[in-house]
């Protein structure tokens, strides 16, 4: 039983692809991507994850060894940039999309062609 | 491709990924495990730099070259967002005469609630910016909550208020000044006594990312009022 976070990380990680794969909206695509990312985020703090830890702030009690186990700061660092920054390139995205549907006048990737005026 | 060629494609690819990602799980420690190799040496160096907040020593002091990457990364996804989003002049001469920048009908205890929390939440994002060294927090937490802040006042369907409150080149500039002093800083601090960096580097950060989401978000809007050219009889945000 002790894989089962990481295996919904996968699992997370594959239904957003899937989405992506079958998608029919340009703006669906972009919700989907963010699906496929919060897989890394489940996969991370599984990693970090400690049992009987806690936060690794240390304002109010020592640290360890006398305080006690904490989680591992590192990936939890690492999650929270990438939250940050996959909002900011999920902007970036929607602008491209309304973008699209302005010049082209539509958000279907499949009725969408290059090089077309 | 047809879509059933795609789907069968996929389907193919991630039973592959699948199966390589759980051999790859069966590999690694178990859940909840005492073995953290990368969090007892993070620890004890944040603990001999005196910063409490371990994430934070982590993302600005440890790994800050690293967050200056993906601070820079964040900088030119906004930019690239705004330059898409920029309103051409064609388009708003076609939808700028048709509607009028007026309060929205909200109901008074909506209006009531987004005018108190303003200031609340602005102070809350300041204090979370300006704690992250010391306990939970952080220049992108509190500059989250700084740049979604301000926008209550939409939720309060005070649209020309908002716009007073958030004037576009303003935060654009102040944008690239905390981006520039963030890589000032860090390529300062390269070398030099932790004292200091981490709350200085935090703040940049805070400013940064509250900026940007303020001018994503603004730019949405703009193209949300022009997108709805014609809006459906009755819209709350769209006053007649």
């Amino acid at each position: 039983m002790s894989t089962v976070p990481y295996l919904t990380a996968g699992w997370i990680m594959l239904a957003g692809l899937y989405g992506i794969v079958t998608t029919r909206d340009l703006v669906h695509a972009v919700v989907c991507l963010s699906v496929t990312q919060s897989g890394t985020y489940v996969l991370l703090l599984a990693i970090g994850y400690r049992s009987g830890a806690t936060a690794p702030v240390f304002s109010d009690r020592p640290p360890p060894p006398a305080g006690g186990p904490v989680t591992d700061p590192v990936v939890q660092a690492m999650t929270l940039t990438d939250i940050v920054v996959g909002a900011t390139v999920t902007a970036l995205l929607l602008a491209l999309s309304v973008q699209v549907a302005k010049r082209r006048g539509t958000l279907d990737p499949g009725a969408l062609r290059p090089l077309e005026p | 491709m047809r879509p059933r060629t795609r789907v069968t494609l996929f389907a193919a690819g991630a039973a592959g990924t699948a199966a390589l990602f759980t051999g790859g799980t069966l590999g690694l420690p178990a859940f909840g495990g005492s073995l953290h190799p990368y969090a007892d040496r993070a620890v004890h160096h944040a603990v001999l730099r005196g910063t409490p907040n371990v994430v934070s020593s982590v993302n600005f002091d440890q790994r800050a070259f690293d967050t200056l990457g993906e601070e820079l990364i964040l900088l030119s996804a906004a930019i690239a967002a705004v330059a898409l989003l920029r309103v051409v002049r064609s388009e708003d001469e076609r939808g700028g005469a048709t509607h009028r920048h007026g309060p929205a009908e909200v109901s008074d205890a909506l209006r009531i609630v987004g005018h108190l929390l303003l200031p609340l939440t602005l102070l809350t994002g300041v204090y979370i910016v300006a704690h992250g060294a010391q306990s939970p927090g952080g220049g992108f937490q509190g500059g989250v909550i700084l740049g979604t802040a301000i926008h209550l006042l939409y939720l309060a369907g005070d649209y020309p208020a908002l716009q007073r409150l958030r004037p576009i080149p303003v935060f654009e500039s102040t944008e690239a000044v905390a981006a520039a002093a963030f890589v000032l800083l860090a390529l300062a601090a390269a070398g030099a006594s932790p004292a200091g960096r981490v709350p200085a580097l935090n703040t940049a950060v805070g400013v940064e990312v509250g900026c940007a989401l303020v001018l994503l978000l603004g730019k949405f809007f703009e193209q949300a009022l022009l997108i709805r050219e014609h809006p459906p009889a009755g819209d709350p945000r769209e006053p007649a």
